[in-house]
Parts: structure tokens; C-alpha cells; sequence
């Protein structure tokens, strides 16, 4: 043993040296980035039938971004509703965490039992496309819904909505409650958040040019970083930085249960209005006991019903997933495939004290 | 007669010959009774899914060994992942970055082998620390974004087979470095200085090993060993992220405790280790290809867990009464 230590000082050359020299070598030439890109997944090339019946007896998986999270609850709840008036088996199955590479083992289950449709809410756009891929070859269709994947390694994506029509709505909500006067704040997610701030810039971009809006102005916007004590923080900020504040508008659910939170124990209950993107669930509380008129957000269990319609009528030859191609979703009516694939399920559902109990997500 | 039942029945007494034989039948059971399970594809599924716990878990014997630990093995494979994003998106060449990724994870190895053995701190304090300071380290890099634009012909070849053949190409690094691991502690003086050190550190020390050394330098092992996991994965699922194999340390100290690796040190053999591994990637397989809930899933690797941790020690007293038994028998004949 008393030789150990030339031993391992010979050991560290030894497997440092072809580390390094395979480094030096490589150093000239080699593959670098945009040296070949990324072949696309199989094509479309198949023709669609509009006229075609959907398929009786189809198998549906769906794999959320994480099993027990409310959000997919509902959203299955929509999409076994699908399947049973299909007549199709269904399963739910997922990961019990967020990550990209858990969804991959359970996608090569899917793969290996030939399920007919995957309804799926990626963790990554690009790690799960080469099983994607396999499955698609072995004849199973991909749809993806709430959260996509590379347009290539899927046939279609279910949009919950179009940031147009966020933005829009989220605005009309806010005017209604002020009558359209006044000066607004925003409470939104993170500074970089793309969602937020497309619907943020629709929201801008409305202020200025309608008409209708002319006597409101948003003073501020500020950032409580998806964070329940932060966005807490933040309101009552904006609330003293801006005593004549008429209405906040928050764009993500977790601020807006926040916001809601600090003012319905503050004097400004009542006296602000509070309004944006919710779930019912966080927020029945706060419509209930006065401290907020009406929110929005898309209905998950219609989102997941459409994403099941969407990928039976690609089973059953209905659509390809070509732009302009028609199909009727059951009870949620006519839909029509828009560019790259991408079917939106339509403008956000409002909750208010009429209809907050029918939901439960 | 008894003596010789005994005689035979004693290597099937061992952890590692146990756990091999679990693993054998239960291979055999849910092939006959698992649909998709016993096709040459699940297989390639399988091996696939368990390579970066496999690979992990073989220097991670080694340091369980010497009766230490390290838990930031998962996050170095999350910075060396985002370090590789950062050098590819600064338009270096992908057989430079490769090496570069393995020397990152030995450096960073080093830095945990110093504090433990230069500095003297209890290895769970350390890489506990590290764990978070990689793992923030590679948030720092890549933020919550990720890089993707992996050339196909290398993201082709860690989901590829020899040949177009059954056997996924990953099997290869994975049976040449098992078999490197398994040599070195088997069957060398390092070997056995990992034993000693682990059983008895102050003893071996009298003894002439350089513990201090020989720690340091399977820190080293693990580092590296984690750096090529990180390529190996951030190539697998063509995405290089800071939250890539986030939580894979506790699978990893997990099936080196299922193989029968002593926690305190100085007990454990890597071929247990190795049919931990193929134990709990196959069980996770088939529970899933049974359409078990994940729910269930949870509680089933949990309580195999906490039977591995039950299992040896109740095997050991088993094994102590019996031997008790057997000398109270033999001094009454005497």
C-alpha cells in the first residue's frame, strides 16, 4: 500500500490523457452548432376525410405534466367524458413529478401497448420527441394539449386559448367593473414570463387604440413572480404607491388568488376591483364574500374533451392536422385547425357569483 | 446431513446472492405474466431508462464503501448538462464539449474530495452543500431554459442498437466501466483499501493506506463518472436543462442500499448493486406496463426501499443466531 501514491499519480495521467487529447483533437474541426439540423418527424401525408364517422373503440391515454395536480384532474375529467361518448377505453397515467424525462418511460409504456390517441402536456418541447416519434411510428396519434412540444414531433396541439382573446377579455372584465374609468395596475408572474407578457402587450396595445377604454390608464405593472408572498407584497404596494387605484388586473392564477387575499382584509375591499386569469376553486372564497366580481380562465375539462375529439377524429382520418380542416367536437361544436397544427379551444370561460359552483378545479 | 444443507445453502445467504435471485425471478415472472414486458424492445426500454442510475450507482459503491457518501452526484450531472448547453450555444464543437463535460464533473468531484478529506468535514454536510450549490450553479447557467439543438447523430446514437440489433449501444459504456468498477474492487489492493478503510479507517491507516488519498480521488471518480451521465442524458432526451436529473441521488443511494452496500462502510459487493438497479428500473417498468396507478407505484419502490434497509440487517441476525446456535452445538459435542 505504500506505493499508492506514484500509483495514483500515474492513474490520474493515465485517465486524464486521452480526456485531453481527445479534447485537443477535437479542438479543430468537429460538429458545432447548425451543423445539421434536426431532421422533422414523419409528415402528415395522409388525406383527410371530413365526411369519415369517428372510430368506435379507441384507446385514450392522457399524460399530464404531473398525476394529483387539479388542473389535469379536470382536464381528464373532460377527456374520459369524450372517450365514453366515443366508446373508447381510457386511462390516465403520468408522472408523479414535472420532469421531462419521467414522461419519456411513460410514453414508451404507451408506445409498447399501441394506445390509439396520447393526449399530452410536455415538461420539455424537445426531450420527449424521439419517443414521441417511435410512437407515432407504431401508428399511435400525439396530441398535445395545455403545453406543446416541437410541431414536428406531434400531429396536433389543443391550445387553451389565443392571447388576443386573453388579453381582450381580461380588459372587457376590467372595464365592466369600473365602468370603464379610472387607473388600472397589472399584477403579473415573472418579469420574463411569454405568456403573461403577450397578453400584457395585447392588453397595452387595446388601451391605446379603443375608444372605449380612453379614460383608463394603466399606471403600473409589477411582478410577484408566480410567488404567493410576493405577489402579496406586491398588491399592497401598488395600493399604497397609487391611492386612487381603480382596478388591478392579474393575468396568473397565483397573484390573483394573492391579490385577493390581501384585499379582502384590507379597507380596499370592495373599493378595488380585482379581476383576471383564476380557478374557481382558489378563488370561490373571494367571489363569495364580496372582494371579487368576476374572473377568467379557460375551462380545463372542455380543454381536455377537445384535446380526446381532436385525436380520434386524426385516428378516425377526419383531420390531419393540415390547416382548414373541420371537425365537430361533440357537444363543444365546430372547430376548425389553424396553422401548424393548433386547434384553440376559444375565448376564456368568466366565473362570477352566478356560475363559480358549477366548476370544480 | 445438516452441516452440509448448511454448507450449501450458505452463498444463498449472502444479500447479493439473494437480491440476484430476486431479480432473476421476478425477471421471469413478469415476463410470463406482464404483457410487452419480455420483448426485446421493453428490454431496450429498460436498459435505456437504467443506465444513468447504473452508471451513477457504480462509483457511488466505491464511496459508500470507504463508509462515505455523496449526495451531489444528480446535481452535477444538472450543471455539467447546462455547461454543455452554454458551450454548445457558444458554437463549440460537440467532441470538444464532451471531454470538457467529463473533466467539469471531476473537478467538481475534487472540490467535494477536498473538503472531505482535506478539510476534514462529514461527507453528508458537504455534498449536501454541493447538491445545492451545483444544482443553483446550473440554474445560474441556463436559467429555466433549455438547449436543445443536439445533432441528431449523436442524440441518434445513445437511443440507438448495435447494428439495428436488440442491444441498445449504452450497454457498452455501461459493461466496460461496470467491469472496470467491479476489477478495481474485487480484485486489486485498491480494492481492498476501500474495504479496510470503510470497516476500520484509523486501522487501515496504521496499515499504510493513504485513506485521505484514496477518498479524494473516488470523489474524482464520482464527479467524472457524473459528467458523463450528463452527457450521456443531455444526448439521450436532446435537451440540455439545469433541472436534468434533478432527485436522481436518492434513486442512486437507493439501489446501492438495496444491493447490500453497508451504509457504515466496508460491506457491499457490486454485483448486488447492479441487480438492484435492473430490480427496481424493471419492477418501475412493469407496474406501469401493468397499468398501476402512480400512486401505487410510489408506495411499491418505497417499501421495496425500506426493505432493503430491513432485509440485510434481519438477514445478519438470522445469520448471527444460527452461528450461535451452531458453536453452542458444536462445544456440547466437543
Amino acid at each position: 500500500m505504500k506505493g499508492s501514491k506514484p500509483m495514483n499519480r500515474r492513474r490520474l495521467t493515465l485517465l486524464t490523457t486521452p480526456i485531453l487529447a481527445a479534447a485537443l483533437l477535437a479542438g479543430c474541426g468537429g460538429t458545432t452548432q447548425g451543423d445539421d439540423d434536426a431532421g422533422g418527424g414523419p409528415a402528415g401525408d395522409a388525406s383527410a376525410d371530413p365526411n369519415a364517422e369517428y372510430e368506435t373503440g379507441l384507446s385514450f391515454a392522457m399524460l399530464p405534466k404531473s398525476v394529483n395536480n387539479p388542473y389535469f384532474d379536470a382536464s381528464s375529467t373532460g377527456a374520459e367524458a369524450a372517450a365514453t361518448a366515443l366508446e373508447g377505453a381510457f386511462e390516465y397515467t403520468g408522472p408523479s413529478d414535472a420532469s421531462a424525462s419521467s414522461q419519456v418511460s411513460y410514453i414508451d409504456t404507451l408506445s409498447q401497448q399501441a394506445t390509439d390517441v396520447i393526449l399530452l402536456s410536455a415538461n420539455d418541447p424537445n426531450a420527449l420527441c424521439s419517443s414521441l416519434e417511435q410512437a407515432r411510428a407504431g401508428g399511435s396519434v400525439v396530441v398535445t394539449f395545455d403545453s406543446d412540444v416541437d410541431s414536428s414531433c406531434r400531429d396536433l396541439f389543443v391550445s387553451q386559448v389565443d392571447s388576443d382573446e386573453v388579453g381582450l377579455a381580461l380588459l372587457e372584465m376590467a372595464a365592466e367593473q369600473i365602468d370603464a374609468t379610472g387607473e388600472i395596475a397589472i399584477l403579473s408572474a415573472t418579469a420574463n414570463a411569454t405568456n403573461q407578457n403577450a397578453w400584457i402587450e395585447v392588453m397595452e396595445a387595446e388601451l391605446e387604440s379603443n375608444p372605449s377604454y380612453a379614460d383608463m390608464e394603466l399606471v403600473d405593472v409589477v411582478y410577484g413572480d408566480d410567488e404567493d408572498e410576493k405577489s402579496f407584497s406586491e398588491t399592497q404596494g401598488l395600493l399604497q404607491a397609487h391611492p386612487d387605484l381603480k382596478a388591478i388586473i392579474s393575468p396568473t392564477t397565483v397573484g390573483i388568488a394573492a391579490a385577493a387575499r390581501y384585499l379582502s382584509g384590507s379597507e380596499f375591499k370592495g373599493q378595488v376591483a380585482l379581476t383576471g386569469l383564476g380557478t374557481p376553486n382558489q378563488m370561490r372564497e373571494f367571489v363569495n364574500d364580496g372582494t371579487v366580481t368576476e374572473f377568467a380562465l379557460w375551462d380545463p375539462t372542455a380543454l381536455g374533451e377537445l384535446a380526446a375529439y381532436t385525436g380520434a377524429a386524426a385516428a378516425s382520418g377526419i383531420i390531419t392536422g393540415a390547416e382548414g380542416e373541420v371537425f365537430t367536437a361533440g357537444d363543444l361544436g365546430e372547430y376548425t385547425v389553424g396553422a401548424d397544427g393548433v386547434v384553440t379551444l376559444g375565448p376564456p370561460t368568466r366565473f362570477n357569483a352566478d356560475n363559480i359552483d358549477d366548476f370544480d378545479f | 446431513m445438516s452441516a452440509d444443507l448448511r454448507r450449501l445453502a450458505r452463498p444463498l445467504m449472502t444479500w447479493d446472492a439473494a437480491i440476484i435471485a430476486v431479480t432473476l425471478a421476478f425477471l421471469v415472472v413478469a415476463s410470463m405474466t406482464v404483457e410487452h414486458f419480455g420483448t426485446a424492445r421493453n428490454a431496450g426500454y429498460i436498459i435505456l431508462d437504467l443506465a444513468p442510475i447504473l452508471l451513477l450507482a457504480l462509483t457511488m459503491t466505491l464511496i459508500v464503501t470507504t463508509g462515505e457518501i455523496d449526495l451531489s452526484v444528480a446535481s452535477t450531472v444538472g450543471l455539467t448538462s447546462a455547461a454543455m448547453g452554454v458551450m454548445w450555444n457558444g458554437g463549440m464543437a460537440l467532441e470538444t464539449i464532451m471531454p470538457v463535460a467529463v473533466l467539469l464533473g471531476a473537478v467538481l468531484g475534487a472540490v467535494n474530495g477536498l473538503f472531505v478529506t482535506g478539510f476534514g468535514l462529514p461527507s453528508l454536510a458537504v455534498t449536501i452543500g454541493t447538491l445545492a450549490l451545483y444544482r443553483g450553479l446550473a440554474y445560474v447557467l441556463l436559467g429555466d431554459t433549455a438547449v436543445a439543438d443536439w445533432p441528431r447523430l449523436f442524440t441518434g446514437w445513445t437511443l440507438g442498437t448495435i447494428g439495428d440489433g436488440p442491444v441498445p449501444n449504452v450497454l457498452i459504456p455501461m459493461l466496460v466501466l461496470a467491469l472496470a468498477c467491479g476489477l478495481v474492487l474485487h480484485a486489486t489492493p485498491v480494492g481492498r483499501s476501500i474495504y479496510a478503510a470503510g470497516a476500520n479507517p484509523i486501522a487501515a491507516s496504521r496499515a499504510g493506506i493513504g485513506v485521505g488519498r484514496l477518498k479524494f480521488w473516488l470523489y474524482v471518480a464520482s464527479g467524472a463518472m457524473a459528467g458523463l451521465v450528463g452527457v450521456l442524458w443531455t444526448l439521450r432526451y436532446s435537451s440540455a436543462r439545469a433541472d436534468n436529473a434533478a432527485g436522481l441521488e436518492l434513486t442512486v443511494i437507493a439501489v446501492v442500499l438495496l444491493g447490500g452496500v453497508s451504509i457504515f462502510g466496508g460491506k457491499g459487493a457490486l454485483p448486488g448493486v447492479l441487480a438492484a438497479v435492473v430490480l427496481l428500473v424493471s419492477v418501475q417498468n412493469a407496474l406501469r406496463l401493468a397499468h398501476v396507478s402512480t400512486e401505487a407505484l410510489t408506495v411499491v419502490t418505497g417499501t421495496l426501499l425500506i426493505a432493503a434497509v430491513l432485509a440485510p440487517n434481519a438477514l445478519g441476525a438470522l445469520r448471527t443466531a444460527l452461528r450461535r446456535r451452531r458453536t453452542t452445538a458444536t462445544g456440547r459435542t466437543a
